[in-house]
């Protein structure tokens, strides 16, 4: 009897949590990317068409090729995922964060650089990759710092000095790395020795992967802790209060202009940790290297919090689906494309997911149809058609939840 | 006479709330008819389906008799339908002329020629005594020219029915005199009109009949000159409706608040807003401050909440003294702030009612535990406060701030500041745009609070609210307190000459 009750109570909980999903913003807009991606995809097979008119198949190959990065080679595709998909949750973090508290960080590729040289330098200096860890994070933390004081005392917006930062932060870091730790041979910073390098914990082996390493353990862990921050916390209570209305957090006592400092630091200090996880990879990583680009990183990651909402838990999502997509970097080149279709698929992935809202309304649909679909499955047997017709005409509200419940005690 | 609308047994449903239930109205040629109703009854939704923006679940609508499907508002502008909405379709950098033209410019060789349009607005403008500067900016004038901008831009489209949507929300009593004339001339030149509205004096001035709508229902519709204003509020509201409410003779006790030859400098203005402000607040009474908006009332509420500073002068509450303090002292040593904007700055519009009523205690014990937020707390306050302000929602503690009407996202102010413990109350314009429900509710909770000895300042705009609550009047003008009366001594004519500069008296700040 009681096991009896018991099970009853947990499906019944189940149930509820299940309906909980499917009434949720959070599914539509799941769907709705998904849908972007897709449309993103499908554009990426017709520019790749049109590359190889004169033969399609080559195309479908391509396409085959982008699909099945992940896991063509087994346990191997998916550590290298894993790897590229690291820093572009992080650097996708910095950007969401400053964007969930009404901040434009496109700065990031500048706390991304100054992250990364102090991280090396400190990792070169010390051995130590827990002290290089963190002053890679006090680097983007920094650099982020003065912008924000500035958008905090005196109004100057964070789009154009963040921007500013980016060429500073572009020259600062080649002058740091020829002066400190250059390897004038190979026209880059010296290699970071192990003691410097993140630790595999066994990714490496696990995965047959030779340079995954904890970094995407470090993304996975600063995702869940941005996630609480911003949604469980006092903090991030206050810090969403003054990113939504700057005036009516100062009317309620909170002290905007800290705030405001913080949540830039945050991210800046995101895009550092990002920084120090691309360049602390062991086992033939990238080095850092003298040249006069700003690091793409950061737009990336404007990209990859585009993609994932402004969540964490879907920019983390965004991340790895952006590690899928370059891990078929090679397997497309093999098959004859140039790399620039990769960057073309994201791109247009960015642009279809500015149809979101759009997208939307269409995945309500799927999710009403589809909810109606199996209320009516179930309730076949008893052939109450009198009621059938009603849950499908309730709008997803109240009433409709009620009258659903009872259906699913039956 | 004939009917040149009529909306039959109108029913409009949206995700869990029925907005239009059963709904007629009935427009006869010729006249001016209100559509009356709290905020949240329908009166939008039956018009923006007249106007063609939604579609009616049920019912007919006819124009002259014949059924019409409008499906869009160039549907409705072909039935010669227009509308004033509340918030103005106006492009700021435009001209006037061009801003009435937008839409169906004349172009000549491809060139944008306005001769004939200028002639044409011209004579309607002649005609309905509507002057206007057509080559001023809509920027540069003043909102009531911007409202007529908005009716020469109906009549330049030929509309025979004009739908007002609460067309003196915005207006200076001034202007509001003024669009009553206009619209009187207009029904004398055989349009026909349907004003939207929940200010009772004014159907009662111009309207000939009214449709009152509560909660989606169509309730009746009545003669206006055979009807009370309090009949029709009772009909409006559900209930009987005390214009006049009772109170008790107030007995002030100790003073609560102090202000001390305050001085607030304006920066913009480069000089004083406030110079040498004094007066008290005692327990136990209400004080309304008085005056024509821009004497310096909102630096005055700003200055003592503490959202200015300053620049000299001393407050104090309780006794000690504040002047300086941070907001959040403020809020924590007793002081309630009911803010003049209520989107700027009572409200966070992209939280959720919940979060909106933890605005000022978020960091209390109540609310927090370690720094984490404690959601079963929030949600009981939230409900709680949901019942007993009776706080009307379409999904109770998670609904949107945005999404809520204005009357009930100024009921979630009141809620969360007179919920929480204080000793002083700051309301600036508690009432602004809300219907004599809300009103009614609002005072009645203020002189609630009067009674359990806490001390009330008000400030307000309208006359019928400062001799409704006042006990105590002091009058602004250019930054200085003219008058300091007691409500039972005063009537409208002194206040106004008091508020009008014309009169003055010395204050020395005590009473």
């Amino acid at each position: 009897m009681t096991e009896v009750t018991k099970k009853r109570t947990c499906s019944l909980k189940f149930k509820t949590w299940w309906r909980k999903v499917v009434e949720s913003t959070g599914i539509e807009k799941f769907l709705a990317t998904i849908i972007a991606i897709i449309a993103g995809l499908l554009f990426g097979l017709i520019v790749m068409l049109v590359i190889n008119i004169t033969d399609p198949f080559v195309a479908f190959e391509g396409l085959g090729a982008i699909l099945t990065a992940g896991f063509s080679k087994g346990v191997k595709s998916i550590g290298e995922v894993l790897f590229r998909a690291a820093p572009l949750i992080l650097v996708g973090l910095s950007v969401a964060f400053a964007f969930k508290t009404g901040l434009f960080n496109i700065g990031a590729s500048g706390q991304l650089m100054m992250g990364s040289f102090l991280a090396v330098f400190v990792g070169i200096k010390t051995e130590s990759w827990i002290l290089a860890l963190i002053s890679g994070v006090l680097g983007g933390a920094l650099w982020a710092l003065i912008p924000a004081l500035l958008k905090a005392y005196r109004n100057v917006h964070e789009v154009v000095a963040t921007i500013m930062m980016n060429y500073i932060a572009m020259y600062s870091s080649k002058m740091l790395i020829e002066w400190l730790i250059f390897m004038p041979i190979h026209q880059q910073a010296r290699p970071v020795p192990t003691g410097g390098q993140l630790p595999t914990l066994g990714l490496d082996k696990l995965f047959n992967f030779p340079r995954l390493n904890s970094g995407i353990v470090i993304a996975i862990i600063t995702t869940i802790i941005i996630f609480v921050l911003l949604e469980k916390t006092t903090f991030g209570y206050q810090l969403k209060a003054v990113g939504f209305n700057r005036e009516a957090a100062r009317y309620a006592g909170i002290n905007d202009k800290r705030n405001i400092v913080l949540s830039l630091v945050i991210a800046g200090a995101l895009a550092g940790l990002a920084g120090a996880v691309i360049y602390l990879v062991p086992a033939q990583g990238e080095r850092l290297a003298t040249k006069h680009v700003i690091s793409n990183y950061g737009f990336q990651g404007i990209a990859v919090a585009l993609l994932g909402m402004s969540h964490p838990i879907g920019t983390m999502g965004a991340g790895l689906f952006f590690g899928y997509i370059e891990a078929a970097n090679l397997p497309l080149q093999r098959v004859g494309f140039k790399r620039e279709i990769i960057d073309i698929i994201s791109a247009s992935i960015i642009y279809f997911s500015a149809f979101t809202l759009f997208f939307q309304i269409y995945a309500r649909r799927f999710i009403n149809k589809m909810r109606d679909f199996f209320a009516k499955i179930k309730k076949k047997p008893q052939l109450a058609t009198a009621e059938g017709v009603e849950i499908e005409t309730l709008p997803p509200n109240e009433e409709g939840k009620e009258g659903g419940q009872e259906d699913d005690r039956k | 006479m004939s009917y040149v609308i009529e909306m039959l047994n109108i029913t409009k449903s949206f995700p869990g709330i029925k907005a239009n239930d059963n709904v007629t109205l009935q427009l006869k040629h010729g006249e001016i008819h209100a559509l009356l109703g709290e905020n949240g009854a329908g009166k939008s939704t039956l018009m923006s389906i007249l106007f063609g923006l939604y579609q009616p679940d049920e019912g007919t609508i006819k124009v002259h008799g014949e059924v019409v499907n409008i499906k869009n508002p160039n549907d409705a502008n072909d039935l010669k339908i227009g509308m004033v909405h509340q918030h103005f379709k106006l492009v700021e950098d435009y001209t006037v002329l061009e801003n009435i033209i937008l839409g169906r410019e004349e172009t000549k060789n491809g060139f944008l020629t306005t001769k004939n349009a200028r002639k044409k607005i011209l004579e309607i403008a002649d005609h309905y005594g509507l002057h206007i500067d057509l080559d001023a900016k809509i920027e540069d004038i003043t909102v009531g020219m911007q409202q007529r901008v908005e009716i020469l831009k109906m009549l330049y489209r030929d509309a025979e029915i004009l739908i007002f949507d609460e067309p003196t929300a915005v207006l200076t009593p001034q202007e509001i005199v003024e669009l009553m004339d206009n619209m009187r001339d207009l029904i004398n030149e055989g349009k026909s009109i349907i004003l939207i509205t929940h200010k009772l004096n004014e159907i009662k001035m111009v309207a000939d009949r009214c449709t009152v709508l509560r909660k989606g229902q169509y309730i009746g519709t009545v003669d206006v000159k055979n009807t009370t204003v309090e009949e029709m509020a009772e009909m409006m509201v559900g209930r009987k409706v005390s214009f006049h409410i009772e109170r008790e003779k107030s007995e002030p006790g100790e003073v609560i608040l102090e202000v001390k030859d305050v001085n607030h400098f304006n920066d913009y203005l480069n000089k004083n807003d406030l110079t040498d402000v004094s007066f008290n607040v005692r327990a136990g009474e209400i004080v309304v401050v008085a005056g024509i908006e821009g004497n310096g009332q909102s630096q005055l509420a700003s200055v003592i909440t503490g959202l200015r500073n300053v620049k000299s002068g001393n407050i104090y509450l309780n006794g000690d003294e504040i002047t300086r303090k941070t907001i959040r002292q403020k809020t924590l040593t007793g002081i309630s702030h009911i803010p003049e904007d209520r989107h700027k700055h009572g409200l966070v519009l992209d939280f959720n009612l919940a979060y909106n009523l933890i605005l000022q205690t978020y960091f209390t014990p109540e609310i927090q535990k370690y720094g984490f937020l404690k959601f079963d707390s929030i949600n009981k306050k939230a409900d709680e406060l949901i019942e007993r302000f009776d706080i009307r929602s379409g999904e109770g503690r998670k609904t949107p701030m945005r999404s809520m009407s204005g009357g009930n996202q100024q009921k979630t102010i009141i809620a969360r500041e007179l919920s929480r413990p204080m000793d002083l109350v700051v309301a600036v314009q508690p009432t602004r745009g809300l219907d004599v429900g809300a009103i009614e509710y609002i005072h009645k909770q203020l002189i609630k609070l009067r009674d359990e000895r806490k001390a009330i300042l008000v400030f307000s705009l309208e006359l019928d609210e400062v001799f409704a609550i006042a006990d105590r009047i002091l009058v602004m003008f250019e930054g200085r307190i003219v008058a300091n009366l007691i409500t039972a001594e005063t009537n409208e004519n002194e206040l106004g000459l008091y508020m009008s500069g014309s009169k003055e008296a010395t204050y020395d700040g005590s009473n």
